[in-house]
């Protein structure tokens, strides 16, 4: 597809801390946290006014589904709007928890481990056409993901083994001391596609909800990927498995490459930051990660070649994911290391180590590492990297934050965004999913929208139409909303 | 800014300057956030809660997808 749906669904850890006093539960803080949606839209799972899904999931983890977007920049910008949104949660929270007498403080982790050894995902969606063949796309796709940990992995602290290796578990070839790995989510992934997504985790979960016409499209939810703090790390997480399919898509021959274990590759990869561990192949052959990520690299490229570019971020996602190999390779980072999450979290972890001559096992390095998933500008660690220029980023922040009101503008996601604004400001009772825009009093009028790139609709308008205060240009709207009202947070 | 978000360490969080808004650069360090970083390493300890390892260990939930 030459245009493709993205989205990427984010759970965020939930941490209170309050040091000598009584500990609040994850649950009773994400209760807090959420009060303002539930009060805004009388249920704890919402779509807000810039097309992205807010609630709450399993294990009382604050979760956000970024719009349908059709372009890296829009991808990037709404989920990084989710991070705004979830901040001015924790400011609402805070003060509210205050006032009950709860005065310790709230984190937030974009990461996907606690210190029990629970995880959480970024699950990412991609739209395929549904001629693809979905057991050869699977096939092809699966040594991929399991090797772009080199650019993708957003880098753990990984504290020293416990009992000794045992040579039948997965984890036989990690070394035993505490060290720095390239991934949070590898060691807590248990198989390589399957329909379950917390009983077992796999790589790919074959839940196929396309949310449009399902004869012509289906989905791939990719759940086995590290959430990113990192603007470019996305870009290029995101734009290299988007080639993938392209070239899966096109019937491009890719070779097979398929792992004889991918559970246990995927630690292999993880726990070797030289990307040379070989792993074995179901042909017999054995490749490390680097040979199988420049395969890709040289194939992508070559079929940039042939049938051109189609977007205007390609060049910088070529560009990155060969200096990552070529860093990876050459065991020097410092091409990459404000560019990638592992690597601008080890450059910091590294120079703090050796400044407090502190090794891996060390508390306060555990603790850097969660910091530097912590939301909050101004103390998270990325969010301090970032301001000081050791994280670099393609986007601004006037961007991100239009991208928290504004929907993306080439999908579906701004039907959604215009249809909720125009109900909240006229006081109508609504409701929405991903492919239904709905008034309560007037069910026959409701909208379907299953084509995910149509961003405008003639029964939209009619129905709106039929509000009367609402009836004005979407632009007019947008500038005369009242941002209390259409807005949880 | 610091102050309502340090925890414990109230006697350090003046010493906290705003993070200034820098533009990034593209491409990696070597192309020059030493001092920068240089800077953050003398005041990363003021934004971090004292007990690393209580903190750390408090940080347990349920498992999600």
């Amino acid at each position: 597809m030459d245009r493709r749906i993205y989205g990427v669904e984010t759970e965020f850890g939930v941490h209170y801390s309050h040091p000598g006093a009584r500990p609040l539960t994850p649950e009773e803080v994400a209760r807090y946290l959420f009060r303002p949606v539930v009060e805004w839209g009388r249920s704890s799972n919402v779509f807000v006014s810039n097309g992205s899904r807010l609630y709450l999931d399993v294990g009382s983890h604050p979760e956000y589904a970024t719009a349908e977007c059709s372009t890296l920049d829009e991808l990037v910008a709404v989920d990084k709007a989710g991070e705004v949104m979830m901040q001015r949660l924790i400011d609402q929270a805070t003060e509210r928890m205050a006032a009950d007498g709860f005065t310790g403080t709230i984190y937030l982790y974009k990461n996907n481990a606690d210190s029990a050894g629970n995880s959480y995902g970024s699950h990412e969606n991609y739209l395929l056409n549904r001629r693809t063949e979905f057991r050869r796309l699977s096939e092809a796709l699966i040594p991929f993901l399991i090797t772009r940990q080199l650019y993708a992995g957003a880098g753990k602290v990984v504290a020293p083994r416990t009992g000794d290796a045992d040579p039948g578990t997965l984890d036989r070839d990690r070394p035993d001391g505490a060290h720095f790995a390239f991934s949070q989510r590898a060691d807590h992934v248990m198989e390589g596609i399957s329909s379950a997504t917390t009983r077992s985790r796999p790589i790919i979960n074959t839940r196929d909800e396309p949310h449009a016409d399902a004869a012509e499209y289906r989905r791939l939810h990719v759940i086995v990927g590290d959430s990113n703090m990192s603007e470019t790390t996305q870009l290029v997480r995101f734009g290299a498995t988007d080639l993938m399919l392209r070239m899966i898509e096109a019937g491009t021959p890719l070779g097979d490459h398929q792992l004889e274990n991918p559970i246990l590759a995927i630690r292999q990869v993880s726990h070797d930051l030289t990307g040379t561990a070989e792993l074995s192949l179901r042909s017999g052959q054995r490749r490390s990660a680097l040979q199988l990520q420049w395969h890709y690299l040289e194939q992508a490229t070559a079929f940039v070649e042939r049938h051109g570019a189609h977007h205007d971020r390609l060049d910088a996602v070529l560009d990155l994911w060969e200096r990552a190999l070529d860093a990876v390779q050459r065991q020097d980072s410092t091409g990459i290391d404000t560019e990638i999450d592992w690597a601008i979290k080890q450059r910091f972890l590294s120079r703090y180590a050796d400044r407090h001559g502190l090794d891996w096992d060390s508390p306060r390095l555990a603790q850097l590492d969660l910091s530097y998933h912590d939301i909050t500008p101004g103390r998270g660690l990325f969010t301090l990297l970032q301001s000081r220029g050791a994280a670099a980023r393609f986007l601004d922040d006037d961007a991100v934050r239009q991208a928290v009101d504004t929907p993306p503008a080439t999908t579906r996601a701004t039907l959604r965004g215009r249809f909720i604004q125009a109900a909240r400001e006229a006081g109508q009772a609504y409701a929405v999913d991903w492919t239904h825009l709905k008034l309560s009093d007037r069910p026959l009028l409701t909208v379907a929208t299953k084509d995910p790139f149509q961003t405008s609709s003639e029964r939209l308008d009619e129905l709106l139409r039929s509000i009367p205060s609402a009836d004005r240009t979407p632009a007019e709207g947008r500038q005369d909303g009242d941002a209390s009202s259409i807005h949880p947070v | 800014m610091s102050q309502q978000y340090s925890g414990s360490r109230s006697e350090r969080e003046e010493d906290v300057p705003a993070p200034d808004p820098v533009p990034a650069p593209a491409g990696g360090s070597a192309q020059g956030t030493t001092t920068d970083l240089d800077s953050l390493l003398d005041e990363i300890d003021s934004v971090l809660e004292t007990n690393a390892e209580e903190f750390v260990k408090g940080f347990v939930q349920k498992g999600g997808q």
